[in-house]
């Protein structure tokens, strides 16, 4: 098991190196650049400008010099917000991203799986129908319409919570909306794929088994059934978490949240090429380590997997 | 064998509800069984087999199963107008099972020693570690080699017919009067069968424990089997002793079920004998003689009734019109 998970681990290493090969050169080849945008500068003023950030350099010069930046941990300064390097703008943007992600996927999986579990053991009767309509809605209305219906009904009629905003006298009230809303769909997704791996699960010859046994229903659920029902969810919460940090720009926009899902788009537009490449390190960073946990604890719930 | 009836059957009729209609998987079932008895039943695939297995434990999926009437008596109580409580202190307890499929019976996802301590403890009040050892005792009764570690592994580290002996060594932990084996051996290969055959054999006539053996196998009811319960479309075509079945059978279907076993010492270059037709769809089904369409001496009334059941003495029973002299 532990050479298993430090082969693993060493994996990761390959595959950070293409990640970030593959859109060093991507961005660059995108047509455009930095600062070729809005009004035409000086030819010498823009000589300057490349010189100052290597950009005269030939390409494999600069992604030499920018990977070998990357491996002391500097992402380069931006070149668009020039205050800033790339580091401070990450540093300021991701944690408030990954603050709201989390709290939005633990409500996601625990609302999700008690959701499904419920209408699993309720098949077919109103508390079913019930959650699955709720499912339906979270998987096909838009986060734009439930963040403003949230917000009128919670903030401009209950006046429970506030509107928007994020750190300051209300936080952390202000975390609870967005958060709400940003669970919505990934509790409607785990909801039903909880409820569906129940119900397969609830027909097999070992559930059969148990009961025969003459088991308690209670005991047969969750000593024989919720164990191997709950794997696709945890193989799902790889993607889920990695999707639902950088899946908030509608969520921080409607909610006016710092976070990276603005930027993230601002960069992208604005050609900032050491601003994109940070985040894409850092977001791949996320997805691949997020993987590789989620394969660590499958192993440790299915015990067929065997590493060798 | 003794004369005491531990578990009795009493029209027993078992009904899914499907979109079709209603499968009448099972429809008036009646039979005895004794302490120590061992009984196969024999019927073709879809004949309410597993189906009257599933209803003595009262474990029929429902919807869209629902037993629609009849008795099952174990001793003396009827199992389904029991509570869900009393009737679980019987299932795994008095009355074990054991299925058809070793390879998917098993969790997948916990030890063998979590699976099997969870019956004993539940059921004899044994701790944990006195359970352990009562497991162990049981693995190595059924053929288990080095149980003390085994048991600690998981199902996919057995082979199938290891699996199965997993399985008799679970259903007998707690001692049962009943044990209900449901095809324990159509998942194995041949010479496994045999081996897993003999073991139940050996284990339950040492423990005493009545047997139903439910088979499509007429050589294995013929070595195993005290009495013989053949069904057809969730009927009892016929029951009684093994061998005197074997020896007269009465019913046409019974006939060409054992004319249809191929046999070394008849002539070879005849072809196998088989039943013409198909078994019937059980859905919505007439009250005929599910058998007449595939029948060689159908007569009239066959057409219009279902057989009452004949008493032919000693312990023999046919629904067969043939047999029948009040009406015609
Ligand atoms: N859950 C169910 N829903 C609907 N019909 C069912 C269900 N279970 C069994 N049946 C029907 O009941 C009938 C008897 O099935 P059963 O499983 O008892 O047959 P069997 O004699 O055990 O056959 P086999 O030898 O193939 O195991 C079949 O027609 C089957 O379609
Ligand atoms: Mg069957």
């Amino acid at each position: 098991m532990t050479k298993f998970i430090i082969r693993r681990f060493l994996s990761l290493i390959p595959t950070m190196f293409v990640i970030i090969t593959l859109s060093f050169f991507l961005i660059r080849f995108a047509p455009g650049g930095p600062f070729s945008s809005e009004k035409k500068l000086p030819e010498a003023v823009l000589q300057n400008i490349l010189k100052k950030y290597h950009m005269d350099e030939s390409m494999p010069m600069q992604y030499l010099r920018y990977f070998n930046d990357v491996l002391h941990g500097d992402f380069g300064p931006s070149y668009k917000y020039k205050e800033s390097t790339v580091n401070e703008l990450i540093a300021q943007s991701f944690p408030n991203s990954i603050v709201l992600g989390s709290v939005a996927l633990a409500l996601a999986v625990f609302a999700g799986i008690g959701v499904g579990i419920t209408s699993a053991l309720r098949q077919n009767r109103w508390q079913d129908y019930l959650a699955m309509s709720l499912a339906v809605i979270g998987i096909s209305v838009p986060l734009f319409v439930i963040g403003p219906v949230l917000q009128l009904a919670f903030s401009m009629q209950l006046k429970w919570l506030p509107v928007s905003g994020w750190y300051g006298r209300k936080w952390p009230l202000t975390l609870i909306l967005p958060a709400l809303t940003l669970s919505f769909p990934y509790f409607a997704y785990i909801a039903r794929l909880s409820r569906a791996s129940i119900l397969e699960v609830l027909r097999s010859d070992y559930v059969r088994t148990a009961r025969a046994k003459g088991l308690k229903e209670s005991a047969v659920v969750l000593k024989h059934v919720l164990k191997g029902a709950l794997l696709p969810v945890v193989s799902y919460l790889g993607p889920a978490f990695s999707g639902i940090i950088t899946g908030s720009i509608v969520v921080e926009s409607v909610f006016v949240v710092p976070g990276v899902g603005r930027i993230f788009v601002q960069s992208a537009l604005n050609r900032d090429y050491t601003l994109i490449m940070g985040e894409v390190i850092v977001y791949s960073l996320i997805l691949v380590v997020m993987n590789f946990a989620v394969d660590i604890v499958y192993g440790f719930l299915d015990p067929r997997i065997s590493y060798k | 064998m003794t004369d005491e009836v531990i578990l009795q059957v009493k029209n027993l009729r078992t009904y899914f509800h499907v979109d079709e209609g209603v499968v009448k998987a099972v429809d008036g079932l009646s039979f005895d069984l004794h302490r120590g008895e061992t009984l196969g039943i024999v019927g073709e695939s879809g004949s309410g087999k597993s189906v009257t297995n599933l209803s003595i434990i009262n474990m029929i999926p429902s919807p869209p199963g629902k037993i629609a009437g009849g008795e099952v008596l174990f001793m003396g109580k009827d199992m389904l107008k029991m509570s869900t409580n009393d009737i679980r202190k019987i299932r795994g307890n008095k009355i074990s099972m054991i299925f058809q499929d070793p390879m998917t019976s098993l969790n997948p996802f916990l030890r063998i020693s979590t699976q099997m301590i969870e019956t004993i403890t539940l059921h004899q009040g044994l701790d944990e570690k006195a359970a352990k050892a009562k497991a162990i005792e049981m693995l190595k009764l059924a053929g288990i080699p080095s149980p003390e570690k085994r048991i600690d592994q998981y199902p996919h580290q057995f082979s199938g017919g290891m699996r199965q002996r997993v399985m008799i060594a679970m259903s007998l932990s707690c001692d049962p009067e009943i044990l209900i084996a449901d095809e324990p051996t159509s998942a194995l290969d041949v010479t496994i069968q045999a081996q897993i055959l003999d073991l139940m054999r050996e284990l339950t006539s040492r423990l005493g424990t009545a047997v139903i053996l439910i088979t499509h196998s007429l050589g294995v009811v013929a070595g195993m089997c005290d009495n013989l319960c053949v069904m057809y479309a969730g009927r009892i075509a016929e029951r009684g002793a093994t061998d005197k079945i074997f020896a007269d059978p009465k019913h046409p279907y019974t006939q060409g079920l054992i004319k249809s076993v191929p046999r070394l010492d008849k002539a070879s270059g005849d072809r196998l004998f088989s039943i013409r037709g198909q078994p019937p769809n059980v859905i919505d089904l007439p009250d005929c003689c599910p058998f007449y369409p595939r029948c060689d001496r159908t007569m009239d009334i066959c057409k219009r009734k279902y057989p009452t059941t004949t008493d032919l003495g000693s312990g023999r029973f046919v629904n067969c019109w043939l047999y029948n002299s009040e009406e015609k």
